[in-house]
């Protein structure tokens, strides 16, 4: 797919797609996590609920990062 | 662990076979050949068939094998549990066992959208139960790592077949190891296809609850303001008539976007789940090739749950597709 001799040009596309793909979801996921160690901290009957939820978002949170990872080895291999 | 058990003599010989499966295992890892990374292949790879299917022709993708063995796990718990249930007697621990599950979905469901929740199981539980299975169905061994030796590119090997030539490697192409089974949610196709059936499923479960008015959402050519005087005159009567001019093309357009959207939705839904999968089958490949043993096994957990996680996200936002469409535009207004 791509030309020749440019190695060096895509290994860096590849690892500078997944380095600014990855520092968002990590803000995102630290960021949720908080929120919810905060929520069960206030409200501890309810910690079940939250733990669900969160788990939730924060794999929504992740496919992000996975999207990037996708990019990343379709830069890499195809 | 109970030691005592491994004093009989069967026990010894438990503990005898089970060290030497171990020490073979480690002795195959120091003595093998340097291995090489497989090549990594965003697309399914195509398996070369002996004889020609009628819609697939000469070729099947690679997670056709592991879609068909999630369905054959599916149905036959499902035929085991009609024999359990008519069993006479106390349930026995697999009817239980089955009955806890759904259950548990059910209950989880209940708790997000109330008594809608028995409408929409049928649909959502099977998604859940499909992907969670065949994502757990993907690590197993053997997954990626038997296969037949072909040509990697299946176009190649089509027009091979064309000029009437034998599928052989011409001397500059080298044959590749094609896996017979590749996680069958690793394919962009099958998760565009449950993507397509959960957003065409929502439409449907639209139109049975709230009937034509469902349109509404898309077709919107009404105004919420209250209709302007035609007596009055003027500037301000100008002015309002064009002002409910305004708020019409406006509702036109949001029901236009809500369309694009809604077609839209099927993008992102799809590549959720690939390339959580397909990342997943990727980290596995390289662990296991830079430490051969216990160091994936962490993976391995860490794939289970991710499998877990992703069949609930999937079965989750179906389910709030589901509880929008079937929620009117008006209640939420007069709330």
């Amino acid at each position: 797919m791509w030309p020749e001799g440019i190695e060096s040009v895509t290994q860096a596309a590849t690892a500078f797609t997944i380095m600014f793909g990855v520092i968002f979801p990590a803000i995102s996921i630290g960021w949720i996590g908080s929120k919810a160690m905060e929520s069960i901290g206030r409200n501890p009957e309810a910690s079940g609920g939250i733990l669900t939820s969160m788990i939730l978002v924060a794999a929504l949170a992740e496919a992000i990062a996975i999207y990037a990872l996708v990019v990343a080895l379709a830069i890499k291999f195809v | 662990m109970n030691l005592q058990a491994l004093k009989t003599p069967r026990g010894r010989l438990t503990l005898l076979f089970v060290v030497l499966v171990i020490g073979g295992l480690f002795a195959v890892g120091v003595l093998r050949e340097e291995a090489e990374l497989p090549a990594i292949s965003l697309a399914a790879e195509e398996i070369p068939l002996p004889f020609s299917l009628p819609f697939y022709g000469n070729h099947i993708p690679n997670t056709l094998p592991s879609t068909f063995l999630t369905m054959a796990i599916l149905i036959l718990i499902g035929l085991a549990y009609n024999r359990a249930q008519r069993q006479e007697g106390p349930p026995s621990r697999f009817r239980v066992a089955v009955e806890a599950v759904a259950e548990g979905m059910l209950n989880f469901m209940e708790n997000a959208v109330g008594e809608k929740a028995k409408l929409f199981f049928p649909l959502v539980a099977t998604f859940f139960l499909f992907i969670a299975i065949s994502n757990w169905c993907g690590i197993l061994p053997g997954f990626g790592s038997i296969g037949v030796w072909a040509l990697p590119h299946a176009e190649e090997a089509h027009a091979a077949e064309h000029e009437g030539e034998e599928i052989a490697a011409e001397p500059g192409e080298e044959l590749e190891l094609i896996p017979l089974f590749r996680s069958a949610n690793a394919h962009l196709s099958t998760t565009l296809a449950l993507a397509i059936v959960s957003v065409a499923a929502a439409q449907y479960f639209g139109f049975k609850a709230l009937g034509v008015s469902y349109l509404n959402k898309y077709l919107n050519f009404r105004a919420s303001s209250p209709k302007p005087d035609p007596t009055q005159k003027g500037l301000q009567g100008i002015v309002s008539k064009f002002a409910r001019g305004i708020e019409i093309i406006v509702n036109g357009i949001v029901g236009l976007i809500e369309i694009i959207l809604e077609v839209l939705k099927v993008l992102p839904f799809s590549f959720r789940l690939f390339g959580n999968i397909f990342a997943g089958e990727v980290l596995l490949f390289v662990v296991s090739f830079l430490f051969a043993f216990v160091f994936p096994v962490i993976f391995l957990g860490l794939e289970l749950f991710v499998g877990l996680i992703q069949g609930l996200i999937f079965a989750m936002l179906t389910l709030v597709f589901f509880s929008v469409a079937t929620t009117s535009h008006h209640d939420e207004e007069s709330h």
